[in-house]
């Protein structure tokens, strides 16, 4: 089996249109939730989420592209513009014949599918763009990069709600670990902030009217964000053969279903998935020095996973830290493990630990340190990332310092 | 309301000219879609602009182009179909 790295990385999340301004965000515990700017936003009783501001579509793209190219396609391949130049690769020949794209999603081209909707029940149309199916599959996103950047190997989106960029990552990381590929380039996008998208959400009763807290005694649930995470993973030989930049090497990855609610997490599927990614990566526990949360900001996640963290770790439950990002990038659904993961590159390349924002109090069901409100410098040279969807899908991903 | 045979035509020009990312002046009824670069992706699209800009529905099957009553072979063969279905669907 062929060790696996992470030589490029691109993002756009509500705090930050690449990962520089997206590191020092969370560097600073800067948190990105604010009133929503949508349309009908007066009709929603959750009017707050973690949006792409100041976001100009045509600055970026044509206008045919536009005509293409749903709002999370558009994060996608912005993103994956950054992680694809800091790679530092170009795709041709036995090259591209094996590289390829994996990435997850969960809601796909909402944006489109709302709009259009709209249109012909709101408004009584009878006729909507030609375009509306490529545009609002859910694989249109992985699509658009293979054809923009000549990726020619085997290409497909996942969806497992909350944790679908997880199964993207930890499959392209079989992919490359197995030779059925040697670059993948994989994570996530999502842009499900539009009237439909956070109606539905505000159904469930598990949205917070203020923000994000999670594992704190005072949490009001969780909140929605928006954007993309794109990686490029390619095996360790192929990168120092070409003398890459290796960011991260991911060790293990372990994939559990809890088999037992629609939305109720148990503390044995997400105790199965970090025992399990551990092993994968033939890492101790005691080699753990951070954990990127699931962390919601729901009573329902934030106590079974630290309840699971608790099992899983023994006492190094008790130095390790673990803290959530969702805090400032808000829950980005499907492309939320890839935003993520970004924290995990921090805490492995530079040393710092991002924190858990809008932390008020202790909850004693959640007595880890969870790293509040304050980055920490921190050697860490292993972590995890977690990512625990409804459905009661488990994805976790162990990382080693390059 | 009637539209004039040069209106139509200015129009279609105009929808055309967009999708061959060209200027309207430089299209002219001789041209085919395929030497002006109109692709069947343009042309799904051309179609569609012009359903909404002159409120008609064009018979056309994307799977069968030739086979439709609406006549692609060229701009001016266009512009003469989107007439007749004007004067057929909207009196």
């Amino acid at each position: 089996m062929r060790r696996v790295v992470i030589t490029g990385a691109g993002t756009i999340n509500a705090l930050g249109a690449d990962v520089p301004a997206t590191e020092a965000a969370l560097r600073e515990g800067h948190c990105a939730i604010a009133p929503l700017d949508i349309r009908d936003a007066e009709r929603l009783a959750i009017r707050i989420g973690a949006q792409v501001k100041a976001y100009d579509q045509s600055a970026n793209f044509n206008r045919q592209q536009i005509a293409l190219y749903d709002r999370y396609t558009q994060f996608a391949l912005l993103a994956a513009r950054e992680a694809i130049s800091q790679a530092g690769l170009e795709f041709s020949g036995e090259r591209a014949a094996r590289s390829g794209v994996i990435l997850g999603t969960s809601g796909g081209g909402l944006n489109t599918q709302d709009e259009n909707y709209r249109a012909v029940y709101e408004e009584g149309k009878n006729r909507v763009h030609p375009f509306v199916v490529p545009k609002l599959m859910n694989n249109a996103a992985a699509a658009h990069l293979s054809m923009e950047w000549n990726l020619k190997g085997p290409s497909f989106t996942v969806a497992t709600a909350c944790a679908s960029s997880n199964h993207a990552i930890g499959q392209a990381f079989q992919f490359v670990r197995s030779g059925l590929a040697d670059v993948m380039v994989t994570g996530g996008a999502e842009a499900m902030l539009c009237f439909g998208g956070v109606k539905a959400w505000e159904g469930l009763r598990v949205m917070s009217r203020d923000t994000c807290r999670p594992f704190c005694a005072t949490r009001s649930g969780m909140v929605q964000g928006e954007g993309a995470g794109i990686f490029v993973l390619e095996s360790f030989d192929h990168a120092r053969a070409r003398g890459a930049d290796i960011l991260a090497e991911i060790s293990g990855v372990a994939m559990t279903s809890d088999a037992a609610d629609i939305v109720m997490p148990t503390r044995q599927g997400a105790e199965r998935a970090m025992a399990g990614a551990l092993r994968d990566a033939g890492m101790d526990r005691d080699e753990v020095g951070y954990i990127n949360a699931h962390g919601t900001g729901t009573a329902a996640n934030d106590k079974t996973e630290c309840a699971a963290v608790a099992q899983v770790f023994g006492a190094q439950a008790d130095r390790l830290m673990i803290s959530s990002t969702k805090s400032m990038h808000g829950h980005c659904i499907g492309a939320t493990g890839a935003v993520e993961l970004l924290a995990c590159l921090m805490a492995l390349r530079d040393g710092v630990i991002a924190p858990t924002a809008n932390y008020q109090e202790p909850d004693p069901e959640c007595a880890l340190d969870v790293v509040p409100n304050t980055a920490r410098e921190a050697k860490v040279s292993a972590c995890l990332s977690n990512a625990f969807a409804f459905g009661g899908m488990n994805a976790v991903l162990a990382l080693r310092a390059a | 309301m009637t539209i004039s045979e040069a209106e139509i035509r200015e129009r279609v020009h105009t929808i055309l000219a967009e999708q061959a990312m060209i200027d309207p002046s430089d299209v002219d009824d001789t041209h085919s879609l395929e030497s002006l670069g109109v692709d069947s992706m343009g042309l799904v699209e051309a179609i569609f602009a012009i359903e909404e800009s002159f409120d008609i529905q064009v018979p056309f099957n994307a799977n069968a182009p030739g086979a439709s009553e609406f006549d692609i072979s060229s701009v001016g063969s266009i512009v003469a179909a989107v007439r007749r279905l004007i004067a057929a669907q909207r009196g």
